[in-house]
């Protein structure tokens, strides 16, 4: 090959990258890196990006966003007791970071550790089985080039939830995180995300939830800031346990979160919710929520919730997919996806799919779209309620029932409160 | 009024009786005919020849063979949620006439009595006659009151059409296609392809290279057509592809209702459909379209069958245009169907009613498409998917509100039942809503056979297969009702007999 040979698009996305080599996760680097060259780059033609542009996800380097301060409102979660550990553009801050000691709960990080690591099998495992029947190129592209992350061990009931904050400083940062969780039988964790990360954030997290374990997700992803944002979770989820999952999503350019559920133990639950916030007005506003959830075992019971409210051009999109397998008896799937328009700029499009080889089950899924209802705004102004406030509280409460599948009373609290604060900021 | 609603009654009385004498595909078997073919295979040749068969002027032969070179450069589309077994396009006929055809006979008096015969034995007579005599509860129906006009397509041709007099009393014209390419050029050039163009998918350009001949109808300004309007569709010969073209022109505030039927021989090797519908619909006018599709479906084992790949789709092209689909889909190994909509008049409305069932190792994706580009337009779909045996059954639709599109509706509901543990049913619909004072709703649910109206139906003396017919005839209800009354007959005993085999 000669030097003036112009690069192909996907090798000039390898080539701006450092790739990490050897160690504990070598292997797993190495097969997540030829999976990926394998995939390509996605492109609007392929079935699951036909909605989203990936342009600025496929470009060698991202566009530059200007870093966010959010210092005029006290940090997220600051009302929770928590485990605090910091990441700025993508790279752990240990100063910043509370020590990582935590009873029952073991917590490395991923440039960290040792070449015989209990995460060795599960780099990267969970990905790769999410991979198929549709590709994530992303998340591939992920697992060979994370440098930085957390792997969490949970092996009893944590005392404290365990919050990663991702900062974004510089304008330029390209983020790449993976974290690996891992709940040992009958184990209990809450994790929380929040914070923009980087001018583009690729994450993945990976967990494994063991026999009658339980994990709560809540994340926040920002606020007004300009960032682009593709991240996975895949989940595997074993008999009778509990998988929860809330974001709150307030703005950035673009965001795609994609989550992976597979449903591989009886009596086994997983519920995903997202609600979105989305103004077009400060820039531009993409939210694709991509979820799959696959019931491979008897009785279990899945919930997707995803609500989006939009304006000034914004523009939401949700794929989601409920799959049965031939055998998974007596499941309960239920999807909903609504999205409130609140000018005539916005769009909202949708794909609520079904697929279902077993015939004891029971699967719905719905999907509305429309304005804010004439009648019940007109009964609260009537009420002497200001029209800001009557559009705020009809938000609010079709925004409801996805916050409603956050457990805890006080992070549902703090998600409400960010909400209103969201809302008060971009009235009119 | 009345009586229609004591056939309505009937219909149901229908379902036990005909549950009872339940067969399995009776339209198996064949016509013995002195057949003419085009040599195997598909090339430009093959196009002028059906071409010329069909005695059609230059520019039809042009725009065929436009469509032929862009079809060579196509590949066949594989995004459907189907197994399709590789087709050899140069192994199949695609022209096969009676020999007594050769001459096309003036009326009907003249058509080869052994033709009349195989749509005398289908419940199809091509007399003047009242009704569709054979159809299951015929009888109820009074004398005089309703008439159908049929045109009868047998494999590549079309035998013959009934009440062309009558109807052309009140300005209606309907032909066979091949006949309106010669009579009536002008409406055939104006609107051929300008609903499904030359270039819209594999199937539909295979279609407008080699179509050999469908019908034509068109009904003038504000005429209401006074009696129903019917294709019957039989493919006969072995080895041979159907590729038939319907093209229905509704004027302004005109009227029309059609019906579409079809069945084949049993044969073990598969057999290629590739139909196109199009409809143009003007303002103030309103098409209803009901199909009852009962191709062979291929044996127990999966063995031969219709591969029937269609498109259909329906115009409104004006303000208050009005299209109303409904399709009962029992046979065929494979469906590939989308009969869509656009809604491109203000205040135009469409609606799709369907019923799907796949049993043994039938394949069906199908659905519609509602694509609202005017102000104020309504859409509605009520899709009833049942699976059993190894069969996969998928919905599969789309419905866009576009920009311009404002205040506009949608209401869809995809309801899916499952009979045994072995099938499968999907459902995927796409959904774009680019505008905010248009409300588009979308339900769906997926569901087995309820146990407690099965035990309800057994403690009351019905075997397993009855009790099942009557509860899937009760899932299917929304969609019977909105046939015509002939065909929801047919239809709810198509639906037992589909299912039969499927319990147990």
């Amino acid at each position: 090959m000669t030097a003036v040979e112009k690069q192909s698009p996907i090798e000039a996305r390898l080539a701006a990258l450092d790739l990490p080599k050897g160690g504990a996760f070598g292997a797993a680097r190495e097969a997540a890196l030829a999976r990926f060259t394998a995939m390509g780059l996605p492109g609007r033609r392929d079935e699951y990006w036909r909605w989203t542009d990936p342009a600025s996800l496929n470009a060698p380097t991202p566009v530059v966003a200007k870093s966010f301060d959010s210092s005029d409102e006290a940090p997220v979660f600051n009302t929770i007791d928590r485990l605090k550990l910091v990441f700025v553009d993508g790279v752990f801050d240990a100063a910043a970071s509370d020590a990582p000691e935590l009873a029952g709960v073991e917590i490395t990080r991923l440039a960290e550790a040792a070449d015989i690591h209990w995460a060795t099998g599960l780099y990267g495992s969970l990905e790769a089985a999410g991979q198929s029947p549709v590709a994530r190129p992303f998340a591939a592209l992920n697992t060979a080039a994370a440098t930085d992350g957390v792997l969490i061990r949970v092996t009893g009931r944590a005392a404290r939830p365990v919050s990663l904050i991702y900062v974004h400083k510089s304008e330029a940062s390209d983020p790449i995180l993976h974290h690996v969780v891992k709940l040992e039988p009958g184990a209990e964790l809450t994790l929380l995300e929040n914070g923009p990360a980087g001018a583009r954030f690729n994450k993945v997290l990976e967990v494994d939830v063991a026999e009658g374990a339980r994990f709560h997700h809540v994340r926040m992803q920002g606020r007004d800031h300009e960032r682009r944002a593709i991240t996975h979770i895949f989940a595997r989820v074993g008999e009778g346990a509990l998988f929860k999952s809330f974001t709150l999503t307030a703005n950035g350019v673009l965001t795609r979160n994609e989550v992976v559920i597979d449903i591989t133990g009886d009596d086994a639950m997983a519920h995903v919710a997202g609600a979105a916030l989305g103004d077009g007005a400060t820039g531009a506003f993409t939210h694709d929520d991509t979820v799959f959830v696959t019931h491979g075992a008897e009785r279990g019971e899945s919930r997707q919730v995803f609500k989006k409210v939009l304006k000034h051009g914004a523009v939401g999109t949700f794929q989601g997919k409920i799959l049965v397998k031939p055998g998974a008896q007596k499941t309960d799937g239920y999807q909903i996806s609504q999205s409130l328009l609140l000018d005539d700029d916005s769009q909202f499009l949708a794909k609520p799919e079904l697929e279902i080889y077993a015939d004891d089950v029971k699967c719905s899924h719905g999907s509305t779209t429309g304005a804010i209802d004439d009648t019940a705004l007109f009964y609260l102004r009537s009420r002497g309620v200001p029209m800001d406030e009557a559009v705020a509280l009809m938000v609010i409460s079709f925004l409801a029932d996805a916050i409603e599948e956050i457990e805890d009373e006080t992070i549902k609290a703090e998600v409400l409160d960010r909400l209103e604060a969201w809302l008060a900021r971009h009235r009119g | 009024m009345n009586q229609e609603l004591d056939i309505r009654e009937g219909v149901d009385r229908e379902t036990v009786e005909t549950v009872a004498n339940m067969g399995s595909y009776k339209y198996g078997w064949d016509t013995e005919i002195e057949m003419d073919y085009a040599p195997k295979g598909i090339s430009e040749e093959i196009v002028r020849l059906i071409s010329a068969k069909n005695d059609e002027p230059e520019w039809m032969l042009e725009w065929r063979l436009a469509a032929y070179r862009r079809w060579v450069g196509m590949e066949q589309p594989d995004w459907a949620l189907l197994k399709v077994p590789a087709i050899d396009y140069n192994d199949i006929y695609y022209y096969a006439r009676p020999k007594s055809m050769e001459t096309k006979p003036k009326s009907l008096d003249e058509v080869d009595p052994k033709l009349l015969a195989t749509y005398e034995k289908l419940g199809i007579p091509l007399k003047e006659q009242l009704i569709l005599a054979g159809v299951d509860g015929a009888e109820h129906i009074v004398e005089g009151e309703r008439q159908v006009a049929v045109d009868a397509v047998f494999d590549s041709v079309s035998v013959g059409t009934t009440f062309k007099d009558k109807l052309a009393e009140a300005g209606v014209i309907f032909c066979s296609i091949s006949e309106a390419i010669k009579e009536h050029p002008e409406l055939v050039k104006k609107y051929l392809g300008s609903v499904v163009p030359q270039s819209d998918n594999f199937f539909a350009t295979l279609n407008s290279a080699v179509f050999s001949d469908g019908s034509f109808v068109y009904v003038p300004p504000g005429t209401r057509c006074p009696m129903e309007l019917s294709t019957y569709f039989r493919i006969n010969a072995e080895n041979t592809g159907q590729f038939e073209r319907t093209l229905i022109v509704c004027d302004r505030g005109a009227y029309v209702s059609y019906l579409e039927g079809c069945t084949a021989p049993k044969r073990d090797t598969a057999q290629l459909h590739a139909a196109v519908v199009e409809i143009v619909i003007l303002e103030d006018a309103e098409v209803k379209y009901s199909t009852v599709q009962n191709w062979f479906p291929g044996d127990e084992d999966g063995k031969g069958g219709i591969y029937n790949f269609v498109t259909k789709r329906a115009d409104c092209r004006e303000a208050r245009a009005k299209v109303m689909w409904t399709q009962v889909e029992t046979g065929s190994a494979i469906t590939w169907k989308y009969p869509s909509c656009v809604l491109r008049g203000d205040e135009s409305q469409g609606e799709f009613y369907s019923i799907a069932i796949a049993n043994n190792y039938q394949q069906a994706d199908t659905g519609t498409k509602m694509i609202h580009l005017g102000r104020d337009t309504r859409s509605r779909i009520v899709s009833k998917g049942i699976s059993a045996g190894q069969a996969q059954n998928t919905y599969r639709g789309l419905v866009s509100m576009h920009p311009r599109a404002k205040n506009s509706r949608n209401y869809t509901q995809c309801d899916s039942l499952l009979i045994g543990d072995k099938c499968g049913a999907h459902t995927v619909p796409y959904i774009e809503v680019k505008n905010n004072s248009s409300r588009v709703e979308h339900e769906a649910t997926t569901s087995k056979v309820d146990d407690d109206q099965l035990f309800y139906c057994r403690a009351r003396g019905m075997d397993e297969e009855e009790a099942v017919a009557l509860v899937v005839n009760g899932f299917c209800r929304e969609v019977l009702q909105a046939l015509p009354m002939e065909f929801a007959m047919e239809a709810q005993s198509l639906v037992a007999i589909s299912l039969e085999g499927s319990v147990g």
